[in-house]
């Protein structure tokens, strides 16, 4: 069964940075995708991202950090989102990480991160994708 | 022998002349000849336009010009409007300063980065805060988390800042502190450290960012509502006119509102807007703007686009001038000079090949020093990764020197002055800026722009359309879109931040607070709670809290207590 509903993204920015320029230009380019976009805003918590995801029930939380914090923000994160029971919510995002940083985060479950230079169909592309594999498994599943 | 070429002119040396026609027709003509042979000719396929998406013609000319008037438009420097520089003798007289923002870890870090940037001959200190500093969070809060040191050096207390500015003197050197919802904190911390050096008030020179009103448009780094920020940078205003005549209590930027994603109108129009609405709170505040207007100060961005740039500088500066002296009604000549800092464009640096970064940064430095600025910082070329090492931050210091003294730019006042490009993209963007001011009067002005997000959407969509016309390859950037490397490795040295600086701040910071004088630190914080409810100028209380050693956080929580916070529109 192909589902016509549109994928669900939250798009925002943990911790103190404010920079979000990219943050706007990615969720204008998920929304003209055909994407749904919750857009958070600014100085969110882990805990107020994750919250919101729930309610908003997403398919995937985008996280822009440019302030170097992402190694305490996304884990943060990535621990809320199991604590949750959020085994099926992709948890993804960009800003200024280091490849280093991203193999971490990748270990710890945090899915593909976007640094400077990507384009924005490239960020649609992969959650398309993953959001076609992640039907793909469940029908296998089912 | 080769045949001498000679002009067509007469054999007495006179220009030949048809009859029945004006230099202009016969100018048109031409143009139109040369626009015919022209079209008969491929172009290149790409978009002949600026950073900002406007296209340009291939060629400019004195038809151009038309409506031009090289006295009343242009003029001379230091001669209203000020088109052509703000000074009668520019760089002649007096280098731009070399500025480089600066900052990281703790302030005992930092201070020996500014001892190593003034050794290598920068001419003037300028502080880069932490995220939790700037959103007015100590070290040890729980919003602080892996942000300490991290983006900027850290400030919790006094006891930071004697430690940041040991062995510098404060009546030689001027430090710009790019600071603004808890501007007015920093303003008494400066003055504050000055004290102890002995060095009074009046003999401070520098800079503090302060303008708020660009956090809702642009950095996104205000406290509390508009209304009371406004309020206090009155207050910062009224202060210095009385007690610190040289010191700069705002800057009024342009450079976020660029870097956000705007385009170069955009920048210059509202950065003006901005700058006039300050100009009306301290009028309505009763402020005679004679004495408050001459330290204004403005902040501008240095983006690829060579020449519009330049045109955006000299289009300011008239632009100022004409309204602080027909809309204001400002009499001091003081008060019509549109003095800037100028800093390289952070949002054009690539991750990709890092070393082309030095190459942007020097040809946009560049456009600042032609365009007349008054001080820059020149980006370094590992600024998409980190904060720059020593090793990169040298090379940007000495891309302005080789500017300064090697190319010969800096000889000549306003060297394009007359161009006939440059002066009709300056009329062109002055032109754009003015129906951007209808527009935001419309509105209600720039406070009721903010909240009905106005500013926000244009940035939006400028910055949507710049990263289309990247995906597509419509606008090249070299390295990213094109002349790619694959597999490119990082071959330059990269700046770590160690996270044992937050653990140790924290300590320091929670030290501070052991060790001041509770009973005395209380009576300070409870007068400037009474002060802000008798909307009193908040300059003396603060000082009297940063000197019993208030920390940032606590005087900021305090003032959000009173103040209130804000929540912007969501707008993408």
């Amino acid at each position: 069964m192909i589902s016509e509903q549109k994928i669900r993204v939250l798009v925002g920015k943990p911790g103190l940075d404010g920079h979000d320029r990219g943050a706007k230009v990615v969720a204008a380019a998920l929304r003209d995708a055909g994407m749904e976009v919750i857009y958070t805003g600014l100085h969110q918590t882990p805990e107020q991202i994750v919250e919101t995801a729930l309610q908003e029930d997403v398919d995937v939380i985008a996280l822009s950090i440019l302030s170097g914090a992402h190694m305490t923000l996304l884990p943060r994160v990535r621990e809320l989102m199991r604590d949750a029971g959020m085994n099926d919510v992709l948890l993804t995002g960009g800003g200024i990480i280091s490849k280093d940083d991203m193999q971490a985060l990748g270990e710890l479950g945090v899915g593909q991160l976007f640094g400077p230079g990507t384009t924005t169909g490239e960020i649609v592309e992969y959650i398309e994708n993953w959001v076609d594999e992640r039907g793909a498994k469940m029908g296998a599943a089912s | 022998m080769t045949p001498t070429v000679r002009k067509d002119r007469r054999d007495d040396g006179r220009p030949i002349v048809q009859e029945g026609s004006t230099r202009e027709e016969r100018m048109a003509a031409r143009v139109a000849a040369w626009r015919d042979r022209r079209d008969r000719q491929s172009t290149r396929d790409i978009d002949f336009t600026t950073t900002s998406s406007m296209e340009v013609a291939p060629i400019y000319t004195p038809l151009d010009l038309a409506d031009n008037d090289p006295l009343e438009d242009i003029g001379l420097p230091g001669e209203y409007p000020y088109t052509r520089g703000v000074y009668d003798s520019m760089y002649r007289t007096r280098l731009w300063t070399m500025r480089q923002f600066a900052g990281f870890a703790t302030a005992e870090e930092t201070n020996q980065r500014y001892h190593f940037l003034l050794d290598h001959g920068q001419t003037g200190l300028s502080v880069a805060f932490d995220l939790p500093t700037l959103m007015g969070y100590d070290s040890d809060h729980a919003m602080s988390e892996g942000e300490v040191g991290v983006c900027g050096v850290a400030i919790d207390s006094l006891a930071d800042m004697e430690t940041l500015f040991r062995g510098i003197p404060l009546d030689q050197v001027s430090t710009s502190m790019t600071i603004n919802g808890p501007a007015v904190i920093f303003l008494a911390l400066y003055v504050a450290v000055a004290e102890e050096q002995g060095v009074p008030s009046d003999k401070l020179r520098g800079t503090l960012q302060t303008d708020i009103l660009k956090e809702y448009i642009a950095q996104k780094e205000w406290l509390f509502p508009p209304d009371p920020h406004l309020k206090i940078i009155v207050d910062m205003m009224g202060w210095c006119a009385d007690n610190a005549p040289k010191w700069h209590p705002i800057s009024i930027s342009g450079y976020h509102i660029r870097e956000a994603g705007s385009t170069a109108a955009q920048e210059l129009a509202f950065t003006l807007a901005d700058g006039f609405t300050y100009v009306e709170e301290g009028i309505k505040a009763g402020l005679d703007v004679d004495r408050f207007a001459p330290r204004l100060s403005f902040f501008w961005n240095a983006h690829n686009d060579f020449f519009e740039e330049i045109a955006k500088y000299r289009a300011a500066r008239r632009i100022w001038a004409r309204h602080m002296k027909q809309r204001y009604g400002a009499k001091n000549a003081r008060s019509l000079l549109m003095r800037f800092h100028t800093q390289t464009a952070g949002c054009s640096l690539t991750e990709q090949q890092p070393e082309n970064n030095i190459v942007r940064t020097a040809i946009q430095a560049l456009a600042g020093v032609m365009g007349g600025t008054q001080s820059l910082h020149t980006n370094s070329m590992d600024e998409t990764y980190a904060l720059p090492t020593e090793r990169a931050v040298k090379i940007a210091l000495r891309t302005q020197q080789v500017i300064a003294y090697e190319s010969g730019v800096a000889n000549v006042i306003d060297p394009l002055g007359g161009s006939y490009y440059v002066e009709a993209l300056t009329d062109r963007m002055e032109a754009e800026a003015e129906a951007y001011f209808r527009q935001i009067e419309d509105l209600g002005g720039v406070v009721a722009g903010i909240e009905q997000g106005f500013f926000q959407r244009e940035l939006a969509v400028a910055a949507s359309r710049y990263q289309e016309e990247i995906d597509s390859r419509r606008r090249v950037i070299v390295g990213v879109n094109d002349f790619i490397e694959k597999d490119e490795s990082l071959e330059i040295p990269i700046l770590r931040i160690d996270p044992r600086y937050e653990r140790e701040q924290c300590a320091r910071v929670a030290d501070v607070r052991a060790k001041r004088d509770d009973a005395k630190y209380r009576a300070a914080m409870d007068a400037l709670r009474q002060s802000i409810r008798d909307e009193r100028n908040l300059m003396e209380p603060v000082l009297d809290a940063v000197r019993l050693y208030a920390t940032v956080g606590e005087i900021v929580e305090l003032m959000r207590d009173e103040y209130g916070t804000w929540r912007e529109p969501s707008i993408f």
